[in-house]
């Protein structure tokens, strides 16, 4: 299902989504319409992703679009908010009232360019960040040390991504098969080990949480519980994100 | 069928080719089916020159070079595996066993090898049966 | 030079199915190069389509034909002669070559024996690779010489994506990630600074959205009286 649909049926059950719109499968024509119409629905966060490569879909043979990237829809939106125009100029009647958020992948090479990048993607519009899934914690460490350096924490909300694993096929799918992923060899060696590993996948969630709070410049975090969403209120409660605390 | 068999061998003149003269001058004897075509080295034969042979008539084709690392322009038995691997692709997308292309290494001295290498082809054919283009080639 | 690789053969046989004459017209400049159409490509094909023909009784005439450019009218016409009777011709020059052979000779059958791939250059023997994206305007300058549209497989302008792992791209380890390049090769000029912009979303009007671009240079253009002594010529 679309993002935008189901940010919409969200809304409709009360909660705030974040919207992504990737510039894989639409053009900037596209893009900006839909976030035209996602914010006169009430959508107010929206995720600029330059999308997975649809040879990872199972539509491999479809044509992909690509007009813009990600950096290039955070600036096409920026315009479009804080200009009141679109791309090509045109003056907007109303400005579309949206948080940009982008995605960052603390992980991913060249290591040494990757902050910089992060720099490029909040020059150009983004306000929150959400990154890839940390499971080395130590080089995402190191990575949030880079970022506090160039002072990008105070420029943008940084928040951490986790999963929760639901089984060792999972655990070894996401860290051979996904691109972007890296799943230190300890990680798998511990789900490997347990019994009960749905308890084991919370439970390292947890952990991780609980070791992100503490990395300074951290502003939240995003749980991507694949296939397995119904576990996210156990994770959150357990956290203590639940009931919201006060800050 | 033994009398209608037309077996082709591009031999190189280094090592198959001394190696079929040295059996026969120890006389050891082998089909006469085999047609000899001496190259100066197998790395001389191309796809085309394999093709052409089925065409012409043969039953089966081999290419024998010098042993590996032994050619003596390098890399010419390397080159001719490659090209029969090719020809062999070639020949199964037209319909032709591929089986009924060799590549062979055989080095001047091994006077036994050669007429090994006649009878493994013979004995292809003999399985195979003669070559499909037979029955339509005038 | 253009990258081109041979159709299966099994294809090219279902082409020309019924026809009876049949040229086998090849390309001696890029597909030459890259193996699939020059002088030695026409003959293997001839031959294997003549074998295909005699083990399936089709009775298939087939000839052979090899200009220097079959991109270029004036090479193109060196093979008027060949083309004449012909029911069909498979020609194995690129599609460009295919189509020019196809407006010169337009009551003759053009089939085209290759897939053309891209516009690249030979890596090593037998490795083809892709290097121009032919957008139109070209963004090499800023990019370390190494062309993001055709090399990265989102074409980014402002890359690399989040699944560049080890100087690889995510949608094939074998495939160096463009990104990753660009960032080495800028980093050895000195010219980091390139990278730091943002790259504004590109003017794709030069690209081929709008069909079939056309370049004219005004000075070689004939006038009417030029191009009225030149048909005289020909």
């Amino acid at each position: 299902m679309s993002s935008f649909a189901s940010s919409l049926l969200c809304l409709q059950e009360g909660a705030e989504p974040v919207m992504q719109m990737t510039c894989r499968d639409r053009n900037r024509i596209a893009l900006q319409s839909d976030l035209l119409g996602a914010a006169a629905l009430g959508i107010k966060n929206v995720l600029c992703l330059s999308g997975d490569h649809q040879r990872f879909g199972n539509q491999k043979e479809a044509k992909n679009v690509y007009d813009i990237d990600s950096i290039q829809e955070l600036q096409i939106f920026r315009t479009m908010r804080d200009e009141k125009t679109v791309w090509g100029g045109d003056k907007l009647e109303q400005a579309p009232n949206v948080f940009l958020g982008a995605t960052e992948n603390p992980f991913a090479d060249p290591l040494e360019f990757r902050v910089m990048r992060l720099g490029k993607k909040i020059t150009a519009g983004a306000e929150f960040i959400q990154t890839q899934a940390v499971f080395d914690i130590e080089r995402f460490e190191r990575w949030m040390s880079d970022v506090r350096e160039r002072g990008l924490d105070r420029k943008a909300h940084i928040l951490a991504g986790v999963v929760p694993l639901k089984s060792l096929g999972a655990a070894k799918y996401m860290k051979t098969k996904v691109p972007g992923m890296v799943i230190p060899d300890s990680t798998i060696e511990r789900i490997r080990a347990v019994g009960d590993v749905k308890s084991e996948g919370v439970k390292m969630c947890v952990e991780k949480i609980e070791q992100i709070k503490s990395i300074k410049g951290v502003h939240g975090v995003h749980i991507m519980a694949i296939a397995w969403e119904e576990i996210v209120p156990e994770i959150v409660q357990k956290t203590g994100l639940y009931p919201r605390p006060n800050v | 069928m033994s009398d209608r068999m037309r077996i082709v061998g591009f031999c190189c003149s280094h090592g198959a080719y001394s190696s079929a003269d040295l059996a026969g001058v120890m006389r050891i004897s082998y089909s006469p089916s085999v047609m000899i075509i001496r190259v100066p080295c197998a790395g001389r034969i191309d796809v085309l020159h394999i093709l052409r042979a089925f065409r012409d008539g043969a039953d089966a084709v081999f290419v024998a070079g010098c042993l590996e690392g032994n050619c003596h322009f390098e890399y010419g038995n390397f080159e001719a595996r490659k090209m029969v691997e090719h020809a062999k692709r070639l020949l199964s997308d037209i319909g032709i066993e591929a089986e009924r292309v060799e590549m062979f290494n055989v080095a001047s001295n091994q006077a036994w090898r050669f007429p090994e290498i006649v009878g493994e082809m013979v004995s292809r054919v003999d399985k195979l049966g003669l070559s499909p283009l037979k029955k339509v080639i005038k | 030079m253009i990258i081109a690789e041979q159709k299966p053969l099994t294809e090219i046989c279902r082409i020309v199915e019924n026809d009876h004459k049949i040229l086998v017209a090849g390309c001696k400049s890029c597909v030459a190069i890259c193996l699939a159409g020059g002088e030695k490509e026409v003959g293997i094909l001839a031959e294997s389509l003549r074998l295909y023909s005699d083990l399936n009784n089709k009775e298939w005439e087939i000839s052979e034909v090899v200009v220097e450019r079959q991109c270029e009218k004036e090479w193109v016409r060196e093979i008027g002669p060949s083309i004449e009777g012909k029911d069909s011709v498979v020609s194995i020059a690129c599609g460009v070559g295919a189509q020019v052979v196809q407006e010169l000779y337009p009551d003759a059958r053009i089939v085209s024996g290759l897939n053309t791939s891209n516009m690249g250059a030979p890596d090593e023997p037998g490795i083809f690779l892709e290097k121009c994206g032919g957008c139109g305007d070209c963004v090499l300058h800023l990019t370390g010489g190494i062309c993001p549209i055709a090399r990265c497989a989102k074409s980014m302008l402002n890359g690399p994506c989040g699944g560049s792992q080890n100087g690889k791209c995510e949608v094939n380890p074998d495939t160096p990630c463009a990104w990753d390049q660009i960032y080495n090769s800028l980093k050895r000029l000195g010219r980091l600074n390139l990278i730091e912009k943002v790259i504004p979303p590109k003017n794709w009007i030069p690209s081929s959205s709008g069909g079939p671009r056309k370049i004219v240079r005004a000075e070689a253009v004939l006038t009417p009286e030029e191009k009225k002594t030149k048909e005289g010529v020909d």
